[in-house]
Parts: structure tokens; sequence; C-alpha cells
């Protein structure tokens, strides 16, 4: 575990130590039940899972939903702010790329 | 010898394009802007470099002017221009019924005679194009020299370039009105204090008409509204900018009534813009969720795939709008120091580069590229003396020009 993690104790959250594991392109990753998709994945030590124009990484920025760098695909739902929503047991995420359709992760934008 | 002193009233992309052709050119440069560098219409539209929408005359020829420009201004700016984000990515404007085709097809054809590339696409050259664009249309034309740049970037790069060659800038002050000696606007007086100059540039964008009214030469220059949808970034789904031809086969009008058009394109950062808008609502800046479902309507229209894509954010902002459809660039024929630089609606981006040549060269008194005399000051529509500025049939007067152009 990352020292991200607040202890559960003090978090004012008043997160339960029941645990839950999300795949993240494939791989297994744990979490706390609780935690947001960025939250475990932040957690988890992972800190960036996109690209932007220039190649440089994007992860968490604002945290607060208002600037889409976090975007993952949950469960086939594409454009999910990870930032914003709540991991449960089994989630499976798939980070995005701007390769161009048909990759992994992309949307089917096919006629 | 004493350089002639330029003031110039508005830091948008037309008035950081004027600061830097007049610094190059050996004029005394001073900018004031009452908010911030390109933080108004500059940025809060989608960039347009666009031929494609306009019909022979002489914005086309302003535009093709500004086009050819555009590089050899980007390439002076050396690593500012960047920030620029030049995309010379072509447009395509497609018909989605029979009416808006057989407008477009002699639209293009006008072009094409007066020097435009417009290239018509049949149905696998369009889909070769733009692979998700909808099936369900009737004609298709490629404009190659169509370009974007990012706003912000390209107006801050350009004022960059003017501070470099010596130009200074103050932003935070709010002119209040003009000095006025033996007939000539001798000074400004603004929130922090008189600023002197031999030259005073009106860029004040869609605040040019109340500007100008401030310095005792009231100008016709009102705010009309745009809305533009933002998505979240997508893989490559929109290559060129696509536009629907509809408004090619309508008859342009200055209504102040709610229009859209399908105009979508894509960012560096892989977000699709989704536009366009119209009202004349004063400067009433209220998002409208009516208008924003109209566009994302038109849109999908052509773009059927964009169905269920999240669209993170919108934006709107106000375009200078002039009644008879033509920039109004030159010297106030009513007040001897007062130049005006504006009233491009929609197409100030594309066209600031060489409204900035064209200002230069007749202060300067250099060759200008195109004929000025279109663009004077002292026309019925700008001087507000025409009978009635909202005279529906007044845009097919002047021309029948497409009324519908850039968000």
């Amino acid at each position: 575990m990352s020292g991200r993690l607040v202890p559960a104790g003090s978090d004012p959250v008043r997160r339960t130590e029941r645990p839950l594991t999300v795949t993240v392109d494939g791989q297994a990753v744990p979490g706390v039940a609780g935690q947001t998709i960025g939250g475990v994945l932040l957690a988890a030590g992972r800190r960036s899972w996109r690209a932007g124009p220039s190649g440089a990484r994007r992860g968490v920025f604002c945290g607060i939903g208002v600037c889409f760098d976090c975007l993952v695909t949950v469960n086939g739902e594409r454009d999910v702010r990870a930032c914003g929503r709540r991991a449960h047991d089994g989630d499976t995420v798939v980070t995005q790329s701007r390769q161009a359709h048909g990759a992994a992760g992309a949307r089917e934008e096919g006629p | 010898m004493d350089r002639t002193r330029v003031v110039i009233l508005g830091a948008g992309i037309v008035g950081s394009a004027c600061a830097r052709e007049l610094s190059l050119a050996g004029f005394d440069v001073l900018v004031v802007d009452r908010g911030g560098a390109a933080a108004a219409t500059t940025s809060h539209g989608e960039g347009n470099i666009l031929v494609s929408d306009k019909g022979p005359g002489p914005e086309l020829e302003l535009a093709r002017w500004s086009r050819r420009l555009w590089p050899e201004v980007l390439a002076g700016l050396g690593g500012a221009a960047e920030q620029a984000e030049w995309q010379p990515k072509g447009g395509i404007v497609v018909a989605t019924t029979e009416a808006g085709a057989a407008g477009l097809m002699p639209f293009a054809e006008a072009q094409r005679a007066a020097g435009v590339r417009a290239e018509p696409l049949d149905a696998d050259a369009l889909r070769a194009a733009e692979p998700y664009v909808t099936r369900d249309h009737t004609a298709a034309v490629s404009y190659p020299e169509d370009a974007q740049v990012q706003p912000a970037g390209a107006a801050t790069a350009l004022l960059s370039g003017a501070l470099a060659a010596g130009a200074a800038l103050r932003t935070g002050r709010e002119v209040l009105g003009g000095v006025v000696r033996g007939g000539r606007l001798t000074a400004v007086r603004t929130t922090h204090g008189t600023l002197e100059a031999d030259v005073f540039v009106n860029a004040g964008g869609p605040w040019a008409g109340e500007l100008a009214a401030r310095l005792g030469a009231p100008v016709d220059i009102r705010p009309r509204r745009g809305e533009v949808l933002v998505t979240t970034p997508l893989p490559p789904t929109v290559f060129h900018k696509v536009y629907d031809a509809d408004y090619v086969g309508a008859v342009g009008s200055g209504a102040g009534d709610l229009q859209t058009s399908a105009v979508v394109e894509a960012t560096l950062a892989g977000s699709v813009l989704l536009g366009s808008s119209r009202r004349r609502v004063g400067f009433d800046a209220r998002t409208r969720p009516e208008v924003l479902s109209a566009i994302a309507a038109k849109a999908l229209r052509l773009f059927p795939s964009l169905a269920g894509v999240p669209v993170m954010r919108a934006y709107g902002g106000f375009r200078p709008y002039v009644p008879d459809h033509l920039p109004v660039i030159g010297p106030d024929p009513r007040l001897a120091g007062l130049w005006h630089a504006g009233g491009h609606e929609g197409a100030g981006i594309g066209l600031s580069v060489a409204t900035a040549r064209l200002v230069r060269a007749l202060l300067a008194g250099e060759e200008p590229g195109v004929d000025a005399a279109p663009f004077r000051v002292d026309r019925p529509a700008v001087l507000g003396t025409e009978a009635s500025a909202n005279d529906p049939h007044h845009a097919a007067q002047a021309g029948g020009r497409a009324e519908e152009e850039e968000a």
C-alpha cells in the first residue's frame, strides 16, 4: 500500500476496510470499498494512465471532475472520470488511448 | 526622430496582430485592454482560418491573403509559434439535403473561379477523408486551404512577437473617453490615467461599437452570440473541419433569432468541438439549453456516431457583427487619429493577420495586398445611417453572401 492511502481510522469519510479488487488492463489491483477508481489507482502507486497530445502523461489532475484528464473505460463504458466513480469489486477498468478506432479500449465508432 | 505613437485598444487576436505588424514597421506601440490578453472573444471561438465559407468578393480576397500570410507570420514567431497549434487540415462542406447540394455546387464553382481550391468529393472520396461522416449526404466539397489554430495560443504568440519587437502591453485598463484637440483624437482617458498618442486603433471586437461611441465616433458593431460544445478527448474521429452546407442554400439574414448550423472539428487534444449558433442577445452570456440541444442535434446529423459521446463542457462568446457583413478596417473619416480594425463577425481569427498587414500598409504608406476600399469606415452600414440594419433581405442584397459561417 502506498503512503497516499489515509489510515481507515482517521479517514473522515469513515471508510471501511472491506477489500475489493478491480482489474486494470487485465491486471488485478486491490483497493478498499469507498475509494474511487482514481483513488484505487493512486493508492496502488499508479499516477498516470493516459497521454496528452504531446505524449505527456495524464492521470488525476483536478480530482474534482472538471478537467477530464483521468478518463478511463469502466465495464465497457468509455470516458468515465476515475476521480468521481466509486470503485466496485470486480470492476473492469481499461485505460484509453489516442490510437485509432479498433485499438484496445477504443470506442466502437463504426457504422 | 520621434516615432509615431500608436495605442491599440484591445489585446485580442486582431489587436495583437496589429501590434506586431506596427512594431515591426517601426511604430511606437502600446496595447491596452480592459481585461487580459486574448481573454474575451479570441478565446471563445474555434480558431477558424477559412476560405470555404466565403463567396467571391472583398472578404474572400482578405481571407485568401490572410491564409497566405499565416505560415509566414508563424515562421517569424520562432518557438512561440508552437502554441498557435497551426493545423492546415482542410475543410469539407457536406450537404445533407437536395437544397443544400443545389446551393453548394454553384457556390463552390464561383469560388473556384475566384481562385479557391474547392474540390467536389464523391461518396467514396468523402468516406476515405471522413470515415465517420454520415452516409446520408447529397454532395460534398473539399477545401484544402482551410486551416485551424488554437486561437488564444495564436493571439498570445502574435502578442509575444509584438513585445519582442518593442511593443508594450497594459491590461486591466478600461477606456472611458477621448480627448479631442482641433478635431483630432490626441489621448484616451482610462481607468488608470490618460494615454496620449498619434494614432488609436479600435480593436475592441464586439465591444468596438461601445468603445467607438465613448470616443465620440460610433460605429455599428454589435455582439452576436455563439456557443460550442466540447466532447471528451476521443480517438481520431473527425479529420477535417466539417460543416453542413445548408447555410449556403439559405438566404442570409441579419435576424436576431436563433440560427444553428453544424460545424464539427477535432482539436489537437482530441476533443471534438460542436458548433455553431448565432443569436443577437446583446451581451447576455447566459447559456441556453435549447441552443446547446439544437447544436448537438445538427452535429449528430453530420456525425451519427457521436451519439453517446460525453460532452464535458460548453462555452460561448460574442462575435463582432456588422450589418453589411464586412470587416471595418481603416481611419475614421469623422475623427482624425482614430482607426478601426474589427467587425469580422466569426472570421476574426483567420482574418487577423491580413487585417493587421492592411492597417500597417495604410498607416505606413505601403502597398496593401488587397483593395482596402470595401472595408473603409465610411459605409452606411458602419456609420449607422442605413434605413434598417435589421432588414432581413439586407444580406442577400449585399451579394448573397452566406450567413452561417464560423462559430
